[in-house]
């Protein structure tokens, strides 16, 4: 038998959480905005895709027009892993270390035919895609792909990150270094 | 040119008791100059090429293996050897069967041998005896098989790392996509 209790939601939304929803969507939009012009990659080149990689990153088509200027060579600087190039079964748990090594947020970019899906290198070597190893973000296709197809890769990415739910803090107090975490 | 390296490999190693040590050859142009060595003799002729002051093979640009499946013996071992001081260019070929994949090692003569062997031992499983360091070159060693042997199958994948599922799996052509199926 229903009532009319059953037609009132579980959670009633008041002025109150109106209020903080806006201002966290707010937060959220702000922090998308940040972090989609401030991308640090970490470039993991392992073949040719890596030449141009190199004209994508100097002066001719300018990576930093997009905030992506800087690559940093430790995983801890960067958020977005940019794989570049094959890679084979005997480096996959190096690119899965190299993953969990970047602090959160974190993005990975597909560079190549050969990091998106193996490529021509159907054999005994390969990881058939580097999305068995690792979750991909954006793949470009392409061999090597053209700087313009990277660029719409990055800014394809600039939008993906715009719309995701940013929050200044995860509501967890800093670890202590020698101590437990305390329980909030 | 190289016809003196291969005449005098033919002429110098010829014994009618023991069998010959160098059982065909031929001349070809361009460094296609091709001996067929047999394994005892094997260390004796790269000795000779190396030493001997009217030769002076004394750089083993690149040695690798051939599988004949079917045949037998089943593998070749092939020795490219380069003498910088005259410019010639030889070619050695040895046979190898399946059950007895030993040879013996020229890192001893040539230390640029030593990757090349570990290259042969990586991808076709043929061992040589006085190797220093007779490891996988290129495969980890986790890896069960020799990847370039015929009958290994051709997208026999052995991942190190759980791999993760993906969504659909693509027609890649024909042959099986694992290496247990």
């Amino acid at each position: 038998m229903s009532t009319e209790l059953d037609a009132i939601p579980s959670i009633i939304p008041t002025r109150r959480d109106d209020a903080i929803g806006a201002l966290e969507k707010m937060v959220s939009q702000g922090l998308g905005w940040a972090r989609k012009y401030s991308l640090f990659q970490y470039p993991f080149v392992t073949a040719c895709c890596g030449m141009e990689y190199m004209t994508l990153a100097s002066a001719r088509y300018d990576l930093d027009r997009f905030g992506a200027a800087l690559p940093r060579f430790s995983p801890r600087q960067a958020d977005l892993l940019m794989v570049v190039g094959t890679v084979n079964c005997k480096q996959a748990p190096i690119l899965r270390r190299v993953w969990e090594s970047i602090s959160e947020p974190k993005w990975v970019m597909a560079f190549g035919v050969c990091a998106s899906s193996g490529g021509f290198y159907d054999n005994y070597a390969t990881v058939q895609g580097i999305d068995r190893i690792i979750p991909v973000d954006v793949y470009v296709p392409g061999c090597p792909p053209r700087p313009e197809q990277v660029l719409d890769g990055i800014m394809m990415l600039q939008a993906k990150i715009q719309g995701q739910h940013h929050q200044l803090t995860e509501g967890k107090p800093l670890p202590v270094l020698g101590q437990a975490p305390r329980q909030r | 040119m190289a016809t003196i390296v291969i005449d005098a490999l033919v002429a110098r190693f010829r014994d009618p008791v023991k069998g010959d040590g160098v059982t065909g050859a031929s001349v070809g142009a361009g460094g296609d100059d091709t001996a067929f060595v047999t394994r005892e003799r094997l260390l004796e002729v790269c000795q000779f090429l190396r030493d001997d002051p009217g030769m002076q093979f004394n750089m083993a640009p690149y040695i690798t293996a051939v599988d004949y499946l079917g045949q037998e013996p089943r593998f070749e071992v092939v020795y490219n050897l380069l003498s910088t001081t005259r410019n010639w260019r030889v070619r050695l070929r040895v046979k190898v069967s399946e059950q007895d994949a030993v040879l013996p090692s020229v890192c001893g003569l040539w230390r640029g041998a030593n990757w090349f062997e570990r290259y042969c031992f990586d991808m076709y499983g043929i061992s040589f005896t006085g190797h220093p360091d007779l490891r996988r070159l290129y495969m980890y060693d986790e890896f069960v098989g020799h990847p370039l042997r015929k009958d290994y199958p051709l997208r026999g994948r052995q991942p190190l790392v759980t791999e993760l599922e993906v969504p659909e799996e693509q027609f890649r052509g024909p042959g099986p996509a694992r290496r247990s199926e």
